[in-house]
């Protein structure tokens, strides 16, 4: 399955995950702290930049990342030209798109396996509480590992309906698709059992 | 336990498969997207424990940098964005979803129904609300106003959770955990 992770190597690919990470929380709870449209501004700036020198395929699949924000920009625009406060609207929405943008930047220059190993490293601790942290690990494994096989169960489903019906499947479908899901958890539980459980 | 443990992975994985699927279309042409209509769900089909892990789970796939989330959004991003507070509140509304079902002694519609609205409706909008309102540097009453226009469609999926929870009562009663 696809990740968000880019592809296109660059020099962040190779920092070491919990760094990024750890950068990303600093560099979040500073940006929150920040009133000033101006500097806002210039870190907007800057970091546009260094999507830029990472290469025209980062910052494109940065710039699309960014999409989902629009609904947000407009009401931002709307509320804030209706009331006036336009130095304070551009600021929290330079601060928003900042703040997901350097997110989107960890996530985009970190492979899935480097993150599952920084998950790995939090949780371990919790192992001496008591805590199933193995079983967590599966699950995560299971979950990752079922999305194909639920998403090919939902499209049979929806071909099913449609060899008998000209009208487009409705809501109704989505009771076989929790069948479905249910039905598959039960097997893998067997399959779990059978092997010794989970732990 | 093996059974538990399936149980979330597997309805973890139907959360994301829910926000991928093409658009559900409502009899009279309005669609809607299934994905937190998979939260409540969650709460009303496994109970309150393991639905509320089921959709931590979900969540923490998302944040490894999975695009699990309705349109293809995922990643560390989706956590600074405005809608932040929905998806804290996503494993609470699932958590008091089930346990409204679990608890009350009434035939199942009407129970998920009320778990479903008391979750994936007041609970839910008790975390999106403040979150819109942080994020967007708004008062709460104002950050309400934007999210009024979601609440017809919410509502129509409390119904619509009321109604597959029934289903699936219907067609395998052992399989509801959340009454089992």
């Amino acid at each position: 399955m696809l990740t968000l992770t880019s592809p296109v190597e660059t020099p962040l690919h190779r920092l070491p995950a919990g760094l990024k990470l750890a950068l990303l929380c600093a560099a979040t709870v500073a940006l929150f702290r920040i009133d000033s449209a101006a500097i806002l501004a210039a870190t907007a700036v800057a970091l546009g930049t260094l999507h830029l020198a990472l290469g025209r395929p980062i910052a494109a699949a940065a710039l699309r990342q960014l999409r989902p924000l629009w609904p947000f920009m407009a009401l931002l625009a709307l509320w804030h030209g209706w009331t006036g406060e336009l130095t304070q609207g551009v600021a929290i929405a330079l601060r928003l798109v900042t703040a997901v943008a350097c997110a989107n930047l960890v996530t985009m220059t970190t492979r899935l396996t480097d993150m599952l190993a920084v998950l790995d490293r939090l949780v371990a601790p919790l192992t001496r509480l008591g805590l199933p942290t193995r079983r967590m690990t599966l699950a995560v494994a299971l979950a990752i590992r079922f999305i194909p096989v639920l998403s090919d169960r939902i499209d049979a489903i929806r071909t099913a309906w449609s060899a008998r019906s000209p009208r487009p499947p409705g809501w109704r479908i989505l009771i076989p698709a929790a069948l479905a899901a249910l039905d598959e958890a039960e097997h893998v539980a067997e399959a779990l059992r059978a092997r010794g459980g989970a732990g | 336990m093996e059974r538990s443990l399936s149980h979330i992975a597997l309805f973890a994985a139907l959360i994301a498969v829910l926000g991928f699927v093409p658009q559900i279309m409502l009899p009279f042409g309005v669609p809607i997207t299934a994905q937190s209509l998979g939260v409540m769900l969650c709460g009303t089909v496994l109970g309150a424990r393991r639905g509320a892990l089921a959709v931590l789970l979900f969540l923490s796939l998302v944040a490894l940098g999975l695009p699990l989330l309705s349109g293809g959004r995922g990643g560390l991003g989706v956590f600074a964005s405005p809608t932040v507070g929905f998806l804290i509140g996503f494993p609470i509304a699932a958590f008091v979803a089930g346990l409204v079902t679990e608890k009350l002694r009434l035939a199942i519609l009407p129970a998920a129904g009320i778990g479903a609205f008391l979750g994936g409706v007041v609970a839910l909008y008790a975390f999106g609300i403040p979150g819109l309102a942080l994020m967007l540097d708004k008062t709460l009453t104002e950050a309400a106003l934007m999210v009024v226009a979601f609440l017809p469609g919410d509502l129509i999926k409390v119904v619509l959770a009321a109604l597959i929870t029934q289903g699936i009562a219907r067609m395998r009663p052992d399989a509801l955990l959340s009454r089992g």
